[in-house]
């Protein structure tokens, strides 16, 4: 007989289930976490190769001469920036078109839900200005984009290197096809207002004018960042919306064509080390690699190329950093290497698809493909399913009674209703969390001495804080219900739950899956209304999203070689929670409402089971 | 007088010797057996960064038309969208060599297959004549039991197979069955089958047809590599092989005597990077005695004779004065005839009762013979 059908087998593996369930979860999670590490160690990584045939190698011979020209160009721009003291848009549009550049312009405006603190606006209006290069001898099918977002103060040698660029494209008859040099205003909003535009979609209710020139579909598409006449080393930005990364190939390119021309290049700003064998060299790899799942699990375009990979548009941005090193390169180059990269792409045939679209780089020259990654996450899941069938088995078995003589059924079935009730008040809150911050932030401000950006914040917090005190509620509505079996029954459901919600993250934005599986599976796992109360209540606000949150603040600042003190810390995890609802209302970030519709609820059932009576 | 004689006999011994010698020169003309040479030259990649199997293929075009093989022997399939590719910075050009020495494109390039008509059906269809009747001679292979081809193939390929186009294949059997139908209908004389793939030895390993010379550019299991790029253009201008072996031809005069066994030569691994490889045990003459120009050029059969051969006064001379004719143009267009018609002569039918009454005789026969009965029950 097989396996699970003969009885005595299958006792004797619910009976292994059982005994073994909380060394094989305890072993479950740290083969996890150890597997996580594991990614960054270099003999376990790949290194990048180019994987679309039609891109080929670095075989291209890059002529652009003009970069001072350039330079000028930039200081022209920032001066009428500062003329003008927004953006110079009839400068743009005489210059673009005295470079033989089909010139349009869209204006765009948006009232954001509260005032975003960080780039100081609130009711945004602007302008994008944005030329065609038409490819000679080719239909109008395919376009590139060059964008540089018109920042104010910086930003303008990126501007005088695109058109300078422009010029120097528009000599050339080798392109096939159409190339879209964009310079965009209040830099993600405006690039969102000519994203929706150009695809005739209107995701986020912002007001904007149609666009007058199209290109065709776009295939690919490069922002620069640029602020200083020399750099010393170009830096790859990845990561978009909602952890979206674009081809692998992209990343390929430039790498190769930084090797080729001989320009330092770095990925989350970190440089590859040569040594990978030593404890520091490892470390390293997994700094940077930490940094990208931590940028990738805060689902925010960390570019305003975050924005183009929504529509299947492959976009990275460059940015130039000017740090104290004594080989610095010049505008020309990097014109060069972006002239490489834009030849390169002018010979795609088809979209990127050959390389990978899940991936992890601790470093620009090595990669971990999703089918070496997803197994960490594999592991942790496993936990709760192990934990899902130890239920499942003790809700099964009816409970012995020894002690009286009567056999006491005490089986009545848990009610439906204790079961749902949790379920929906834990979900009820979830809503409020989500719609309440917005909706009364003129009711906070009228009563508290607070901005707007701050009483939403404080408001999502007040009601994350009010949540904790539900199950006590709860308990009034339900009058003595609760049963050994109820919460057996809850938790089943809660584990199962998280089980597909971690999955379903997981899939979509590996990072943030991870991090989540990472706090709340050990939570989902030993969670009973038994355990001391008050230690694990701690414990369980620890490992709470918004505690992760936090956490992941200081962490992440640490990363990054610039640690907080406790004060600028919260300041910052309260401004990375404005950021992240206004990310949702402005671009479609879907992280503030998994976390507050979903992930909040399903925390706070595990509250619940805790304090079950 | 006896000096006259002496050298009166020198002369005839000379003249003799010379006889002998260009009766043996001729004799050698004839030693392949072969009268008229076709080329059939296939590319069959497409898209920008195949520029290189384009490349290939029109140099051996040129070498070919150079030695002698006009375009109406040549049968050239190519994708054709190199010279006008929108990526092209030399538009209207093809380049074979870097630094654009040498523009294989050229104005009096004639491209037979085309586009997507380079298919395997369209390849095979050529090689074994089993064409549509409406195919225009250019896209034809007319030859015949005295025909030497050359058949050039370069695109990718694997284990077996070359890939035509990206969407279909041809396998090493279809070839060598092709080739037998080409034998069983006596469509080649002897055939030189070259190949510059990748695994490009697999295509030739089932050959099962006599009279087939086949090189390759590698092994089962190696690649074939490109040779040169050129970073102008931005592509890999030519195959190692075909790039070794142009050089080769460059040597090549239509009078020259070099044989095969020099063309096995070329590229050693050395150069090539793989291993050339090729197949003569099908082939029934020694290699050494076969000339590069049997395949590659068409040096016109000349025989050579000391008769003198006397042509027939076509002009007759006519006694007396020149009769005179009296000419007349041919209506173009008989009117006459047509107003004045004559009725249309029909064709003649027996009579319409003549065969009914001959079905009821034959009816009535039917049913005498198997009984009257059978008759009540139809009326």
């Amino acid at each position: 007989m097989g396996l699970l059908s003969d009885p005595n087998r299958r006792r004797a593996l619910i009976s292994l289930l059982t005994r073994l369930n909380t060394p094989i979860c305890l072993v479950c999670y740290m083969a996890g976490v150890a597997w996580f590490m594991g990614l960054a160690f270099e003999p376990f990584t790949l290194r990048t190769y180019m994987s679309e045939n039609a891109m080929g190698s670095t075989m291209v011979e890059e002529r652009f001469p003009a970069g001072e020209r350039a330079l000028a160009t930039g200081r022209e721009f920032a001066a009428h920036k500062k003329k003008v003291g927004g953006m110079p848009v009839d400068w743009l549009v005489k210059t673009m078109q005295a470079r033989g550049l089909e010139v349009f312009t869209q204006s765009f405006s948006r009232t954001l839900p509260f005032p975003d603190e960080n780039k100081e606006r609130y009711m945004v209006k602007g302008t994008n200005v944005y030329g065609i290069l038409r490819a000679p001898r080719a239909p109008r099918t395919e376009a590139l984009v060059l964008s540089a977002p018109c920042s104010p103060g910086d930003n303008n040698q990126a501007v005088g290197l695109l058109l300078g660029l422009a010029q120097y494209f528009r000599n050339q008859i080798y392109w096939a096809k159409d190339i879209i040099f964009l310079v965009n205003e209040h830099d993600l909003i405006g690039m969102q207002a000519w994203l929706e535009g150009y695809h005739h979609t209107n995701t986020t209710g912002m007001d904007w004018s149609p666009l007058q020139g199209r290109g065709g579909s776009i295939q690919a598409a490069l922002s620069l960042e640029l602020s200083s006449d020399v750099i010393t080393s170009l830096d790859l930005v990845l990561e978009g919306l909602n952890g979206q990364l674009p081809n692998l190939d992209l990343a390929n390119l430039f790498y190769a064509f930084c090797q080729k021309i001989g320009v330092l290049c770095t990925i989350q700003g970190k440089l590859q080390r040569n040594d990978w064998d030593s404890v520091s060299g490892y470390s390293h790899a997994v700094q940077t690699m930490m940094l990208m799942v931590m940028k990738q699990a805060s689902g925010r375009p960390w570019g305003d190329h975050g924005l183009f990979l929504r529509y299947h548009i492959e976009a990275a941005t460059i940015k130039g950093i000017n740090s104290f090193r004594q080989y610095k390169t010049d505008a020309t180059t990097i014109g060069r290497l972006l002239e490489g990269m834009y030849r390169k792409l002018n010979n795609l045939l088809e979209r990127l698809h050959q390389s990978y679209f899940f991936y992890l780089m601790p470093s620009l020259s090595h990669f971990v493909s999703i089918g070496y990654y997803m197994p960490a996450f594999g592991l942790l899941t496993v936990i709760l399913l192990l934990r899902a069938l130890d239920l499942w088995v003790q809700l099964a078995t009816p409970p012995t009674r020894t002690e009286d003589g009567v056999a006491d059924i005490e089986q009545s079935s848990p009610g439906v209703l204790s079961v749902l009730t949790p379920l929906v008040i834990s979900h009820l809150t979830g809503v409020a969390l989500y719609t309440l911050p917005i909706r009364f932030q003129e009711m906070a401000v009228e009563h508290f001495p607070v901005s707007e950006t701050e009483a939403v914040v404080l408001t999502a917090i007040a009601v994350y804080t009010a949540g904790l005190a539900l199950p006590h509620n709860t308990h009034r509505f339900l009058s003595g219900e609760g049963t050994e079996q109820g919460w057996r029954v809850l938790k089943l459901v809660a584990v199962l739950y998280l089980a597909v919600l971690l999955g379903c993250t997981a899939l979509i934005n590996f990072s943030l899956g991870f991090i989540l599986a990472l706090t709340l599976v050990p939570v989902a796992a030993f969670v009973t209304p038994h355990i001391p109360k008050v230690l694990s209540a701690f414990i369980l606000v620890i490992l709470s999203p918004a505690c992760t949150l936090l956490f992941s603040v200081f962490f992440f600042q640490e990363l990054q070689e610039m640690p907080v003190s406790f004060q600028d810390g919260w300041l910052l995890y309260l401004s990375v929670i404005s950021q992240g609802i206004l990310d949702h209302f402005l671009y479609g970030s879907l992280v503030y409402p998994l976390i507050a519709l979903l992930v909040y609820p399903c925390w706070l059932l595990f509250w619940n089971i805790l304090f079950w009576k | 007088w006896l000096f006259r004689v002496e050298t009166t006999l020198n002369m005839f011994i000379y003249s003799s010797s010379f006889t002998y010698f260009f009766q043996d020169n001729a004799g050698q003309f004839f030693s392949s057996g072969h009268t008229n040479n076709w080329a059939v030259l296939v590319c069959t990649s497409r898209f920008w960064f195949n520029y290189r199997h384009v490349a290939n293929t029109l140099s051996v075009y040129r070498s070919v038309k150079r030695l002698g093989i006009p375009d109406s022997h040549i049968v050239l399939m190519l994708a054709d969208d190199m010279a006008c590719n929108h990526r092209n910075p030399k538009p209207a050009t093809v380049f074979s060599h870097k630094n654009m020495e040498l523009n294989v494109y050229g104005d009096d390039v004639e491209v037979d297959y085309r586009g997507y008509e380079v298919t395997v059906e369209n390849f095979l269809r050529v090689l074994t004549g089993r064409l549509p009747p409406s195919t225009p001679r250019s896209k034809r292979l007319l030859s015949d039991d005295r025909s030497n081809i050359l058949i050039y193939l370069t695109g990718h390929g694997g284990n077996g197979f070359l890939k035509f186009q990206d969407s279909e294949e041809i396998s090493n059997v279809e070839l060598a069955d092709a080739f037998e139908q080409m034998w069983q209908k006596r469509r080649y004389n002897e055939l030189l089958f070259i190949i510059d793939t990748c695994q490009g030895a697999s295509m030739y390993e089932r050959f099962y047809s006599p009279n087939l010379m086949a090189l390759a550019s590698s092994q089962v299991g190696e690649d074939s590599l490109s040779h040169q790029p050129d970073l102008a253009i931005g592509v890999h201008l030519m195959d190692r092989y075909t790039f070794y072996l142009l050089e080769f031809l460059e040597d090549i005069h239509p009078a020259s005597k070099t044989n095969m066994n020099d063309l096995f030569k070329v590229c050693p691994k050395s150069q090539c990077v793989s291993t050339p490889g090729h197949r003569t045990d099908l082939f029934l003459r020694d290699p050494g005695s076969v000339l590069i120009t049997d395949f590659f050029g068409s040096v016109r059969k000349v025989e050579i004779t000391m008769e003198t051969i006397n042509l027939t006064d076509p002009i007759n001379a006519v006694n007396g004065e020149l009769q005179k004719e009296t000419y007349s143009y041919v209506d173009q267009l008989p009117v006459s005839e047509i107003i004045h018609q004559k009725p249309k002569q029909k064709d003649w039918h027996p009579p319409d009762g003549f065969i009914l009454g001959l079905w009821t005789l034959i009816l009535l026969v039917f049913f005498k013979t198997y009984g009257i009965k059978h008759l009540k029950h139809i009326f």
